[in-house]
């Protein structure tokens, strides 16, 4: 019963969609047979409104909040912002999103490369990328349960001489079989952020090596065969002839993964929910504006977040202007 | 119009990404293979040795036993996984369906179900609610010519580097305000504005590859732009859209933060990903219940992602610039 309600009001919705757009477009079509000449408008009506309800007023509106205090009561002015780059919990926020931004896109990028150029050829060369790939289409809250099963701690100290504790998380069990003890990956900083940062390694690689590969796969073979006769092999290849043909794609990688990383939240929030000094600022701001109920503070860190996503997009989108011809 | 005319596939199906991107993309690697000089694939086999088909078998191992130790985990026996580690199901094998029961089963409070029932539900209108409007706007944006056309089309374009973090507590306001929040029209309608600046800016460039003299001569013959969206428009961007789908879909299927955010309490409204993750913060150590958990949350997106790679990559492509 309870299925069949909100599958029937999912039918309702899309019948309600089709009607509206349905109306429009007849709308639309009668006006256009009259002559009207800017038919265009009925076109873009749809996506310009819903734009500006859902997208542009709530930014602005979030901006404006970023002035005022935790209840929106009073203007502090740059005080949230102040409170951002000044207060030592927050300055740890911000050292956490600087470590995933510098880290995560040059090791995912250099992990995929390599993938990439290693199976380049090979046989299996579809399965193996596969492989490599999978984790891109599984959610990150889903990435997060693999991976925090593989950081399991359980603490020696409860076992007994007759009845040990087993460690049940991967990573644990390996450093007891290399002859080390075992740790708590997830508690002790700044580890523990390395720990999360290599969550999402795991994930991007697969994205930086199909993108690499397609590259890779586009240099033309009589420019390969050519330095190949002048001699040229390996590491020189790679050097001379293969970063080179495929460096604009390596910016769009490194920069598209660096985004990804800024707005890094899922991960953090499933994972440690921001506690053992993990937090970075998408997390801290969803804590702050629906946690801790500080709503100036939460709307000046989600325009920090806007403020440092905004000039790797644009330079993203040049280079892929550049990278078109156009 | 003759049926050759009528689906002229687009040289670049992705544009936005890089020309090397742009060729026949896919990750099985199904990149045809030119018939080059033999030479040249030699040359480039060279690189294929022994050692480097191991070093890629090692990569390979590492980056599957992850997730493979999660689905191991997910079909032994509770006592087991709490007691002893994956690895040794090789010397003491057993398993149980009695996990994936467990978090299927509508009577235990754990049950999965309404929540599957849930993404789903919330999915589908989110993904063709915004392929729809954006090809109807990409079509006036392309195809027509008004006052202040390329200032909107940039405007629109610039608003895909919003995160939506910025927008997520007065939209909740307005949601309130309107009596709609915790329902699936407050989820509908973010994933629907939050995907539609991408959605334009994609089939805009989807639709200047079409060929102009196409609709001027359509439009000599009398056909009205309404019938050429629906006659001529729609058939021909079956790639743009598939991709742009499945970008859309994955995105959807897989947020946390929307749901966290608009989502009702319980299992009224919220997806698989709020119910995973609830299930993480509540009981973090009962893996019985999280590895099979995960694994039900995962086989959508695996079967789409292994049926449909092609069109799953170009839209991934496609939308490595979204904000």
């Amino acid at each position: 019963m309870e299925i069949a309600d909100k599958l029937l009001s999912m039918v309702y919705a899309l019948v309600a969609f089709a009607v509206v757009l349905g109306l429009i477009l007849f709308l639309a079509s009668r006006y256009e047979r009259r002559g009207g000449r800017s038919i265009a408008w009925w076109f873009i009506a749809p996506t310009l409104l819903l734009l500006a309800v859902a997208l542009v007023y709530p930014a602005l509106r979030t901006i404006w909040y970023s002035f005022f205090d935790a209840s929106g009561a009073s203007f502090v002015g740059l005080d949230n912002y102040g409170t951002v780059f000044t207060q030592s919990d927050q300055l740890v926020v911000l050292r956490n999103t600087v470590l995933w931004t510098l880290v995560t896109p040059f090791v995912a990028t250099a992990v995929g490369m390599l993938y990439a150029i290693l199976v380049d050829g090979a046989k299996g060369e579809g399965v193996a990328k596969a492989l490599v790939f999978l984790p891109m289409a599984i959610s990150l809250v889903g990435a997060s349960i693999i991976w925090k099963f593989m950081y399991d701690f359980r603490d020696p100290a409860a076992g007994t001489e007759k009845n040990p504790v087993e460690q049940i998380g991967l990573l644990n069990q390996v450093i007891l079989w290399l002859g080390g003890d075992a740790k708590n990956f997830l508690l002790d900083s700044p580890g523990n952020t390395f720990w999360l940062i290599l969550v999402m390694i795991w994930i991007q690689a697969g994205f930086a090596m199909t993108i690499l590969s397609a590259s890779i796969k586009a240099i033309p073979s009589e420019m390969v065969e050519a330095a190949r006769l002048d001699g040229v092999h390996g590491f020189k290849m790679f050097r001379f002839i293969t970063l080179p043909s495929i460096r604009p794609s390596v910016v769009v990688v490194l920069t598209t993964i660096a985004i990804a990383c800024l707005k890094v939240f899922d991960i953090v929030r499933t994972m440690t929910g921001g506690q053992f000094n993990t937090s970075v600022v998408a997390n801290e701001f969803y804590t702050q504006t629906f946690s801790a109920a500080n709503q100036g503070l939460g709307a000046a860190l989600a325009v920090v977040l806007f403020i440092l996503v905004v000039p790797i997009i644009v330079y993203n989108v040049r280079q892929l202007r550049a990278s078109e011809g156009r | 119009m003759s049926e050759s005319t009528a689906h002229p596939t687009p040289a670049n199906p992705v544009p936005g990404a890089t020309s090397a991107t742009m060729q026949d993309v896919d990750v099985a690697g199904a990149v045809p293979d030119k018939p080059g000089p033999p030479l040249a694939a030699t040359a480039k086999r060279r690189l294929t040795s022994p050692w480097a088909s191991l070093f890629a078998v090692i990569l390979a191992v590492l980056w599957t036993t992850p997730t493979l130790g999660l689905l191991i985990t997910s079909f032994r026996p509770q006592e087991d996984i709490n007691d002893t580690g994956w690895w040794t199901v090789l010397s003491n094998p057993s398993f149980t369906m009695e996990n994936y029961q467990t978090v299927l089963d509508p009577d235990k409070s754990s049950a999965l179900g309404p929540y599957f029932i849930n993404s789903i539900v919330i999915t589908i209108p989110a993904v063709i609610a915004p392929v729809l409007l954006a090809t109807l706007a990409a079509y006036a944006f392309a195809w027509t010519s008004f006052r202040g056309k390329n200032i909107l089309f940039v405007a629109v374009f610039a608003l895909q580097v919003v995160p939506i973090q910025v927008t997520l507590l007065p939209l909740l306001t307005l949601y309130v305000d309107a009596g709609i929040s915790g329902t699936f029209w407050a989820i509908w309608i973010s994933h629907t504005a939050f995907g539609l600046p991408l959605a334009v800016f994609l089939m805009h460039n989807f639709m200047r590859e079409i060929p102009g003299e196409l609709i001027e001569a359509a439009r000599v013959d009398g056909a009205g732009h309404v019938t050429i969206f629906f006659r001529m428009m729609l058939p021909m961007l079956k790639p743009a859209i598939a991709a742009f789908g499945i970008y859309q879909f994955l995105w959807v299927w897989n947020d946390l933060l929307v749901a966290l955010t608009f989502a009702g309490p319980g299992a009224a409204t919220a997806p698989l990903t709020k119910a995973l993750f609830d299930l993480a913060g509540t009981r973090g150590n009962a893996w019985y219940l999280l590895s099979a958990g995960a694994f039900v949350s995962m086989i959508v997106p695996v079967i789409v992602f292994l049926s449909l790679q092609r069109y799953f990559v170009r839209g991934l492509l496609a939308g490595s610039v979204k904000g």
